[in-house]
């Protein structure tokens, strides 16, 4: 076991501060019927962090319910196609529900719970986080309203169909481009209207205080097994650390660890890929760390697409989880900082990654996921033929499978 | 901070000694500038004491449908802040001094888009009185309060919010403060909550402002129920619905004047 993995206390990453801030991003800025809610929903949370009781049923839904820990898979053959010396997969779509979601809204609906709530709302994209949202308040008995995008709806009806038989309510937002955005706003109105019964069960690293630090601490888990695989394998630390970026919960959850347990000089290379969508030179893409500037969207400050009038943008991805103007506001921080570094990819880079995992490999991964696969060809020549590389498959593609259909792959 | 002359300006001057303010909202530049111009000038003659000018914006987290619909509509014929502000300098021009002190609606991210020193200056120069920012609590407004003076800052008040939050929401506002009457997003209802007056009165106990309700008021019926036991009384989605025709504002203004006029208090 190398010593570099010991946590070294002096480098110590302690981002964000009390008020929710990581440098200036983040923070609460909503309307003030919510601001006590979100008061409350701190406190709960950080007391139920203290709780053994919390942590332990955490702990235990993680292992028995959701399949964890998830293989730290050791792909040779995709490594031998890129030219990479060790390509190792951490295979968030062997979870429960086929994504990292899981993690993170059995956490909240187990808070939710905690805190004497009956009812919880979440908003989708994908569908994903809808269906693990769904999935944890049937265990639990709690009632369920998933608010979703007109267009999602119509791109992803198999996991709308899959959340009205897990018992949840799928209301359709239709403003806007119908899209993951306008869903976030649908049930964040919803939320100022209900707040006395309701607890929102956001599904990424963006929103306001304590919504951030929460999806990632409940999706930590993902980094932290990684570094215990790897030194389980006597491996080194690696070169590189890959995620999809949409809102940016999976690769908050895989960089966390790596950057609060290593020391600052001896980190992987921790790289994030967020939507390019058609390209970033066109106005169809997602990519709101390569092309946005910081601004205010749903309660937080981050970088985000917007106009010249400070409308935001409307943000467009073949992955319906990675179409979102904004970005999780410890992501601004953490490009800011030069801490991550943050590379934008095509829908057709992803297309053609995601056939190449398929192919070489036999995983289908999600068509989000397929994002971070698609560095590895574009990082190989930096990183060398023996170059180390850790990918987090976020989930797996079976919701895509109209998609990349429509978009010709597999000859029909 | 503010000078004299601020002052005289401010969104105070709209609220009268003796009864409860009536306070329009209208959404800048819906259906179109000229109409929403005129719409401004509808609800001066009409009576309104205090305008609250909404800037339209694209994602429009507090408000409820007809609100939202017209800032779209006047997005889309290229209305922003700098054009909102713009309308209220020629509105405030043209009326004179007798016009009603005008708020500005704005969300959070198009002020700070044009910047918090900027936008202060193009709104002191136009002579808007005040702001309202429902995504700005007071906690989070230190870069415009920094660059504001000379304009009246409103802060919002909710049914859910702590004793300890409206003595911050109290402290913090100029002009008024702005009573949220449910929880919920802007939109007409049809009945007021039992539990308004004693959210008007805790609010009261912990500032020497004015309190204006709005958020459901949707006709002269509601709106003397309100001038019964608040300083203010905000109509806005009622008013927006009408906003293509300034002659209904103009009726419909006089209308609620009416019975903020006739209202015990
Ligand atoms: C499989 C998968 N990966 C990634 C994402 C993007 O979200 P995040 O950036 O929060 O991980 C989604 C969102 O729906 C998803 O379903």
């Amino acid at each position: 076991m190398s010593d570099v993995f010991l946590p070294s206390a002096e480098m110590a990453y302690s981002s964000p501060d009390a008020q929710g801030f990581f440098g200036p991003y983040g923070g609460t800025f909503v309307p003030e019927t919510v601001i006590p809610a979100l008061t409350e929903l701190d406190a709960a949370f950080r007391e139920a962090l203290d709780d053994p009781d919390f942590t332990g049923e955490f702990g235990s839904l993680l292992q028995d319910y959701v399949g964890r820990p998830t293989p730290l898979y050791r792909a040779d053959r995709l490594a031998e196609t890129v030219g990479l010396g060790r390509i190792y997969l951490k295979r968030e779509d062997l979870n429960h529900t086929g994504a990292h979601k899981i993690n993170n809204t059995l956490g909240q609906c187990l808070l939710a719970r905690r805190m004497g709530k009956k009812r919880v709302i979440a908003e989708t994209g994908a569908g994903q986080h809808g269906v693990a949202t769904a999935t944890a308040a049937a265990l639990m008995g709690l009632e369920c309203a998933v608010f979703m995008g007109t267009e999602d709806i119509r791109r992803q009806s198999l996991n709308v169909y899959k959340m009205r038989l897990l018992g949840a309510e799928v209301v359709p937002v239709a403003e806007g481009s119908g899209t993951l955005a306008d869903a976030v706003t649908g049930a964040l109105r919803h939320w100022v209207e209900r707040v006395g019964d309701t607890f929102y069960v956001l599904g990424s690293a963006v929103g306001p205080h304590p919504y951030p630090v929460m999806v990632r601490e409940f999706q930590k888990v993902i980094g932290e097994e990684t570094l215990v695989q790897l030194q389980g394998r006597a491996e080194r630390v690696p070169d590189a650390v890959i995620a999809c970026v949409g809102g940016g919960s999976n690769a908050i959850g895989m960089f966390y660890p790596f950057l609060r347990d290593l020391p600052a000089g001896k980190r992987p290379l921790l790289v994030g890929a967020e939507a390019a969508g058609l390209g970033v030179e066109t106005d169809r893409h997602g990519a709101a760390l390569t092309k946005g500037l910081p601004g205010v969207l749903h309660g937080f400050y981050s970088y985000l697409l917007q106009d010249e009038a400070g409308n935001p943008l409307e943000a467009y991805s073949i992955s319906a989880g990675l179409d979102y103007p904004g970005v999780g506001p410890e992501h601004s921080y953490l490009k800011d900082e030069g801490l991550v570094r943050y590379e934008a990819v095509t829908d057709a880079e992803a297309l053609a990654a995601f056939a190449m995992l398929t192919e070489t490999e036999g995983i289908i991964p999600a068509i989000e996921s397929s994002h971070a696969l698609a560095l590895l060809p574009r990082l190989a020549p930096e990183l060398g033929a023996d170059g180390v590389v850790v990918v987090n498959v976020s989930g797996r593609g079976d919701k895509d499978m109209d998609i990349v259909r429509e978009a010709g792959l597999g000859g029909e | 901070m503010a000078s004299e002359g601020a002052a005289a300006r401010g969104l105070g001057r709209g609220f009268p000694a003796d009864r409860a303010a009536l306070v329009i909202y209208l959404m800048a530049g819906y259906p179109d500038r000229a109409t929403s111009l005129a719409a401004l000038h509808a609800a001066a003659r009409g009576g309104a004491d205090v305008i609250e000018l909404g800037v339209p914006y694209g994602n429009p987290l507090a408000d409820g449908p007809t609100i939202a619909e017209a800032a779209t509509v006047a997005r889309e014929g290229g209305f922003g802040l700098g054009e909102s502000i713009a309308l209220a300098a020629e509105f405030l021009a043209e009326a004179g001094p007798d016009a009603p002190p005008v708020a500005l609606m704005t969300y959070l991210n198009p002020l700070m888009r044009m910047g918090p020193a900027r936008a202060a200056a193009a709104m002191r120069e136009a002579g808007v009185a005040g702001v309202i920012v429902p995504d700005m609590p007071p906690e989070a407004a230190r870069p415009w309060l920094a660059a504001s003076g000379g304009i009246d800052t409103v802060f919002l008040a909710a049914p859910t919010s702590t004793p300890e939050r409206l003595a911050t929401v109290g402290s913090a506002s100029a002009g008024f403060v702005y009573c949220v009457s449910t929880t919920g997003v802007t939109g007409e209802r049809t009945g007021l909550s039992a539990e308004l007056g004693g959210l008007v009165e805790s609010v009261r106990a912990h500032t020497t402002l004015p309190v204006a309700v709005g958020f459901g008021v949707s006709g002269p019926e509601q709106a003397a129920a309100v001038a019964g036991i608040a300083d203010g009384v905000v109509v806005g989605s009622a008013v927006v619905r009408r906003q293509d025709d300034p002659f209904a504002v103009e009726a419909f203004v006089e209308l609620l004047a009416g019975a903020v006029r006739s209202a015990r208090s």
